[in-house]
């Protein structure tokens, strides 16, 4: 029975981490993958409170600040490019794509929507996201040779009724003006507000469309080291006077749920894992009691409280070691069979199977908490062998 | 023909200190707490000899079996002392008396207590595990010597389940004389048995004990066994008559 406790825990224990950890890995990488590490959007500026030298009402143009108020946030980027370039001297910044974003109605022959435009320059894109990979159907180099190309998100296309190489109209917010794309690729990140609103064009032919020659809505930075990103964005906002938002921010109401997630995970295996130790408890403790006699005769032979303490814990040992073996290939074998379940999430990421991710630290977390289970399951009852005396023991069985 | 016992107010004459395999004086043990505490044993002095067999007989609850564990160091005294080869024990810590029961006495109890799970080989090998004095292949060939020397060499691998009740107490013989110990106590070890296989029992552990010069102390009910031995002490009220 310990023995099957030893294994179903470990196994429960691998298994729970590999499907909680999954889907929020999955989720934390479709984020970065759609809108990367750090977006910096508006500029900062702190506003004063004032006054005129010469007092209230005095008419004078002379101005003396009196202290910070508070801060202002400018919409955009005005020169993007120079701010580009001062990203690049952060170590952890890898890369970093303009993006021109603005509102859009989109029309098919079977209907027409509003959408965004994100007016992006391919390769710098490309690094700073998972674009390639999301690519469904089409191909990117399409979109990249021919200016007048687009990328739209599957959703998208399917309410519109619109495939690859088909053409659709755009018109720019209050513009009168239609203009004709034909779509490159479409592509899928499974979430909704993604796949159902943008709308890529290249840098250029946005540009035109949205009339606005220079500028940009926002960047789009991503991190060698994304778990840095806070401090990065904190740094950057701090240096350059742009709000940076790092993915944790953007993302804090899901990223709390799958903490709250992981924390309900870990106390119902906990609960499992107390309830294993108390049954490996209770069997450890009832061999002590059905063993006084084989043990009060090994201390007749000269054999210590050591000894026989040994004979307990050694035999815990021997079943934590294979319990945890055998409990690995069972976490192994159902994590594998999870991984094939066919399950359809759209809306904060796309897949079709279930999640599960695999670490060797799982596996690593799941033995020692299983030794710390065995060792205190088994300590007491060991000592409690080694306490008993033989004397008393032959002589209640003697009669 | 075994001497006749000793009398309280005739106490035997004190052997030589190298004769005495174990010696003790005036033991005293109380077993039980509060209003069921009991005096079992009330100042027993008593002497062991190599080569002798000593027979300690006496009614249900008169404090033999007591006595014998106290001997055997399994048990701590009250008050009084206890000499193992010369060498005072009953006031030393449990580890030296493990050491001490592991060198010098040998045990053979009512009930076999053989490890169920073990050959009978293996159970023999036990002790000498412990002490370890002797390489694997020389505990091997000595626990075969001893199984052959109680008539049982051809049921080395069997497990003691496989063994009749005289086997195994014939097994539990052997076990007690793997170490050669000094000493060898036998608390009722024909009690479980018929007549026939107590006899056969008796006789082993007799005969191979004054082969090896070994003491024997035997606590019994069975007065054909006790008369069978070198000296009878009786005892009544925790204490020798």
């Amino acid at each position: 029975m310990s023995l099957s406790c030893i294994v179903l825990g470990v196994g429960l224990f691998v298994v729970t981490q590999a499907t909680t950890s999954g889907f929020e890995q999955f989720f934390i990488k479709t984020i970065l993958g759609t809108n990367g590490a750090i977006r910096i959007e508006d500029q900062i500026q702190d506003t004063l409170r004032s006054m005129e030298a010469g007092g209230r009402g005095s008419g004078s143009n002379f101005h003396v600040a009196l202290r910070t108020e508070g801060k202002k946030y400018v919409e955009g980027i005005p020169e993007p490019q120079m701010l580009t370039d001062a990203l690049r001297h952060f170590e952890n910044v890898a890369g970093v794509s303009q993006v021109l974003t603005g509102p859009v109605i989109i029309r098919s022959s079977f209907k027409s929507e509003s959408v965004r435009v994100y007016g992006i320059n391919l390769d710098d894109q490309l690094r700073v996201s998972d674009l390639e990979n999301q690519i469904v159907q089409g191909h990117l180099s399409d979109f990249r040779d021919q200016p007048n190309r687009a990328l739209l998100g599957r959703e998208m296309a399917d309410r519109l009724q619109l495939s690859v190489g088909d053409t659709f109209m755009l018109t720019a917010g209050d513009q009168t003006e239609a203009r004709h794309y034909r779509i490159a690729a479409l592509y899928e990140t499974g979430v909704t507000d993604i796949d159902r609103v943008r709308v890529y064009l290249n840098m250029g032919e946005a540009r035109s469309l949205l009339k606005k020659p220079t500028g940009a809505t926002f960047l789009q930075v991503s991190l060698y080291d994304v778990n840095r990103a806070p401090t990065d964005s904190t740094q950057i906002q701090m240096t350059l006077g742009y709000s940076a938002a790092s993915w944790q921010m953007r993302e804090k109401t899901w990223l709390e749920v799958f903490r709250a997630l992981r924390i309900s995970t870990a106390v119902t295996v906990s609960v499992f894992t107390l309830i294993a130790g108390l049954a490996m408890f209770n069997t450890l403790a009832m061999i002590v009691m059905e063993k006084t006699k084989e043990i009060a005769i090994l201390r007749s032979m000269g054999y210590t409280r050591r000894d026989i303490s040994q004979i307990f814990l050694w035999q815990a040992g021997i079943v934590l070691a294979i319990g945890t073996v055998v409990g690995w290939m069972l976490g192994a074998v159902v994590t594998y069979s999870l991984s094939n379940v066919p399950i359809h999430i759209r809306g904060i990421f796309a897949t079709d199977t279930f999640i599960v991710r695999w670490s060797l630290w799982h596996y690593f977390a799941a033995t020692i908490t299983a030794l710390i289970m065995v060792m205190a399951a088994s300590l007491i009852p060991a000592r409690r062998a080694a306490r008993l005396e033989p004397g008393d023991v032959i002589r209640g069985t003697a009669q | 023909m075994p001497e006749a016992s000793p009398t309280p107010s005739a106490s035997p004459a004190p052997a030589p200190a190298a004769d005495l395999a174990l010696r003790c004086q005036n033991i005293h043990r109380f077993l039980g707490i509060g209003e069921g505490r009991v005096h079992v044993l009330r100042g027993v002095t008593f002497e062991a000899r190599r080569g002798q067999v000593y027979a300690v007989v006496g009614p249900s609850g008169c404090g033999k079996s007591t006595l014998l564990y106290l001997l055997g160091l399994l048990d701590r005294q009250d008050d009084g002392d206890i000499w193992i080869n010369d060498r005072l024990m009953s006031d030393r810590s449990d580890g030296e008396r493990t050491a001490a029961r592991a060198a010098n006495i040998g045990f053979v109890f009512q009930f076999h207590f053989l490890m169920q799970e073990f050959t009978t080989l293996e159970n023999v090998m036990m002790p000498m595990r412990k002490l370890g004095r002797l390489d694997e292949a020389a505990m091997h060939a000595r626990a075969r010597d001893l199984l052959n020397a109680v008539g049982l060499g051809d049921k080395t691998h069997r497990l003691a389940t496989q063994l009749s009740g005289g086997e195994q107490q014939r097994v539990a013989i052997a076990r007690s004389l793997a170490n050669a110990p000094a000493i060898i106590l036998a608390d009722e070890p024909t009690g479980n048995l018929d007549q026939h296989n107590s006899g056969i029992v008796f006789d082993l552990l007799t005969h191979l004990a004054k082969e090896n010069g070994q003491a024997v102390i035997i606590v019994t009910h069975n007065p054909e066994i006790a008369g069978r031995c070198d000296v009878v002490r009786p005892m009544r009220d925790g204490v020798f008559l």
